[in-house]
């Protein structure tokens, strides 16, 4: 019996690789071999089951496949077409989704990439094949920096962005020391350490900081740590569910009383996790609110037709992402990465939800927004969670040209 | 610094309560069903769930779902015991521990599916909003009485077990079920049974969690494995060891968070490797 189970596992296996050497030859037969103009695919590579799967996810997919239908659906002749896989929040798994895609697949842009790890092991893969990847959804300032690709561009936010408008926001009205509640991982290092720049350049200090690892569900010790510590400003450099977690209890342990609460980066699902109770004052920084003009609300209400909840600034970047490479592509006339990006970096980015350009370095420059999440005395209706307090205009938004890491950034 | 500490050992008092009231049921089930009950995390989080449900579909307070909640969620398991578990009761308990991990992930990507992964908000009820100043630390007036009723709750089980009549065909039953049956008690009704009330207790933990931590599908992942540490430490099949070691677990969790916080998640873990190794039948186990 286990004789013949291993003769019958052997044939399987051989009965793959036939199966795998059969479909790449057909993915090569397919491939664009020199045409200009095939067809054009953009893979939306995202977390769909876990942590972020509410800020990105399916979601994103919806946002991409509303920027085809609005683009007309076609190109060149071919419909466009769109992939999605759940990477897990593991950059290995990503890493082998992006080769198959590109290798074998055809797709020609890959596109929302949550999770730091996760988009720069994209992003050298990216750069290696030479393909086109736009993250919509990742904080890390590494990908504009040292990780720069020449065919990579960060769209929606950074770290760097995130913490400019709320900590120096914060400093200037008297928050003059600080303690971290910080993600025990690269992205929540990335975001204290950037913070901690500003404050201390506006001439706060910080006392200190306390880490927690990714999904812890009770944050009351570091919480009671932050609250002894005394400072005027407990920052909060996490995410998603840890960050409406923080913030709920911080409330409920009576520290937003005496203190004050910084969260760099809450998305809007976040504030409807943790209820306008607990997240009212909550002043915070995003690329995107729905209801801050007609065309915006507009697309919000349509993608809440679609996906039941409104839009983060993940999903409206991902739509613009989308938008401007498909113009990209069509006045290039081509599928060819290196034109596409050409024209990418040519044209400015100008779609109802975004307006700016590509940097040198990769990074998109567009506007981006203190609000403060209302009372619910103030909000009318559900989702009607932010007060624009000031924009903040791309320049001062993002890392100085000058202190850019970037290579290519120095040979321009 | 003895504030911060004694706030610390409080706090892990709080999640220890959950520990123990987890691994209470799962200790039970396991005791006498030989059954490694791996959904026990995903009924918790339906009870949860249901508490949230209820309150926006129905307007249901808080109280009410204490009791409609549990009952709801042990009929669920009435319902998989009979049906499905029960098949299994001759095979070796890798089959029971596998169907319920299958379960476990059909549970939680189903409410995945419809509801999503953020967090859901759900308030305390009026009565235990505010807080208490006790000094070295606000003590949140919700947390004292999650403590207080999972104390009593784990209390009046380890009674029920022990000192009843019911307790002692329960503990007969794990002894030697043949007998049993043949003194004309229905051992495999009493099974069913108790596998349903087991689960409710997780339901009940659920409702207890659902003010301090958010409500999410991804809730009861996140503490299935702790508790599962937690009852093999405690001993597999010792209801009072599982209790203290809840409790005990909490407060040590707590205090790695004030000397060295990133190794918080894994001290249980430390502490499961060196009592198997010591006392590979857990601290209070007898097998």
């Amino acid at each position: 019996m286990p004789a013949k189970n291993r003769r019958r596992g052997g044939m399987m296996k051989n009965t793959l690789t036939i199966c795998a050497v059969a479909a790449a030859l057909v993915g090569l037969a397919t491939m664009p071999a020199g045409a200009q103009t095939g067809p054009i695919k953009i893979g939306v590579l995202g977390d769909q089951s876990s942590a972020y799967s509410d800020l990105g996810g399916k979601g994103s997919v919806v946002a991409a496949q509303m920027a085809v239908e609005d683009f007309g659906g076609k190109l060149f002749g071919q419909p466009i077409e769109i992939v999605s896989a759940d990477h897990q929040n593991k950059p290995e798994i990503a890493a082998n989704i992006a080769r198959r895609w590109y290798d074998r697949d055809g797709v020609t842009m890959i596109t929302d990439l949550t999770n730091s790890a996760v988009a720069l092991a994209v992003q050298n893969v990216s750069k290696e094949k030479k393909r086109i990847d736009l993250v919509t959804s990742t904080a890390t300032t590494a990908l504009t920096n040292e990780e720069c690709s020449p065919y990579g561009v960060h769209w929606t936010f950074d770290s760097y962005a995130l913490s400019v408008g709320t900590a120096k926001t914060l400093v200037e009205q008297g928050g003059k020391s600080w303690y971290f509640v910080t993600a025990d991982y690269t992205f929540g290092y990335n975001l204290e350490d950037n913070a901690r720049r500003i404050i201390t350049a506006g001439g706060g200090k910080i006392l200190g900081s306390a880490k927690a690892p990714l999904n812890t569900t009770d944050f009351s010790s570091q919480l009671l740590e932050a609250q002894s510590s005394g400072a005027d400003v407990i920052g909060l450099a996490n995410s998603g569910a840890d960050t409406a977690n923080s913030v709920k209890q911080a409330a409920e342990f009576g520290i937003t009383k005496k203190q004050k609460l910084a969260a760099f980066l809450p998305f809007i699902t976040d504030v409807k996790a943790m209820g306008l109770d607990n997240a009212q004052g909550l002043v915070l920084t995003t690329a995107f609110y729905w209801d801050m003009d007609d065309a915006k609300r507009a697309w919000g209400e349509r993608f809440f037709k679609r996906q039941g909840i409104m839009p983060t600034q993940v999903h409206a970047g991902t739509y613009s992402a989308v938008m401007h490479y498909l113009k990209a592509a069509k006045a290039a006339n081509s599928s060819d990465a290196e034109a596409v990006m050409q024209k990418m970096r040519e044209m400015p980015v100008d779609d109802p939800l975004f307006k700016g350009s590509i940097r040198a370095d990769g990074q998109m420059m567009h506007d981006m927004y203190l609000v403060q999440v209302k009372t619910p005395a103030e909000s009318k209706r559900d989702w009607d969670f932010y007060k624009v307090l000031k924009t903040i205009p791309a320049e001062e938004a993002f890392t100085p040209a000058g202190e850019s890491k970037c290579s290519l950034m120095k040979k321009g | 610094m003895t504030a911060l500490l004694a706030s610390q050992i409080l706090i892990g008092l709080i999640n220890g309560s959950f520990y123990a009231l987890l691994s209470l049921g799962m200790a039970i089930i396991f005791g006498l069903l030989n059954v490694i009950n791996f959904a026990h995390g995903a009924f918790y989080m339906m009870g949860a769930f249901l508490a949230w449900l209820f309150l926006q579909q129905f307007g249901l307070p808080y109280w009410a779902a204490l009791i409609v909640s549990p009952l709801i969620v042990g009929v669920l398991g009435l319902i998989v015991e009979s049906t499905m578990l029960a098949r299994l009761r001759q095979l070796d308990h890798i089959y029971g521990w596998l169907l319920t991990f299958g379960l476990a992930l059909m549970i939680e990507s189903l409410f995945r599916y419809f509801f999503g992964v953020s967090g859901k908000p759900y308030a305390p009820p009026p009565e235990l909003r505010g807080g208490i100043n006790l000094g070295f630390m606000f003590l949140p007036t919700y947390r004292g009485w999650v403590i207080l009723a999972s104390a009593v709750l784990c209390l009046v089980t380890w009674l029920v077990i022990e000192r009843t009549k019911l307790g002692s065909y329960l503990r007969a039953a794990v002894e030697n079920p043949a007998l049993l049956q043949a003194f004309g008690v229905n051992v495999p009704r009493m099974l069913t049974l108790t596998y349903g009330l087991s689960v409710a207790l997780a339901a009940l933990a659920g409702v207890l969690a659902a003010p301090v931590y958010q409500v999410t599908p991804l809730m009861g992942t996140h503490i299935i494995v702790l508790v599962f540490a937690v009852v093999v430490i405690g001993g597999l099949g010792s209801i009072l060891g599982t209790v203290v070691t809840g409790f005990s677990l909490g407060v040590i969790e707590g205090l790695t968070k004030v000397v060295y916080p990133q190794a918080a998640n894994l001290v249980i873990f430390v502490v499961m490797v060196i009592v198997l190794l010591a006392t590979p039948a857990g601290l209070f186990g007898r097998r």
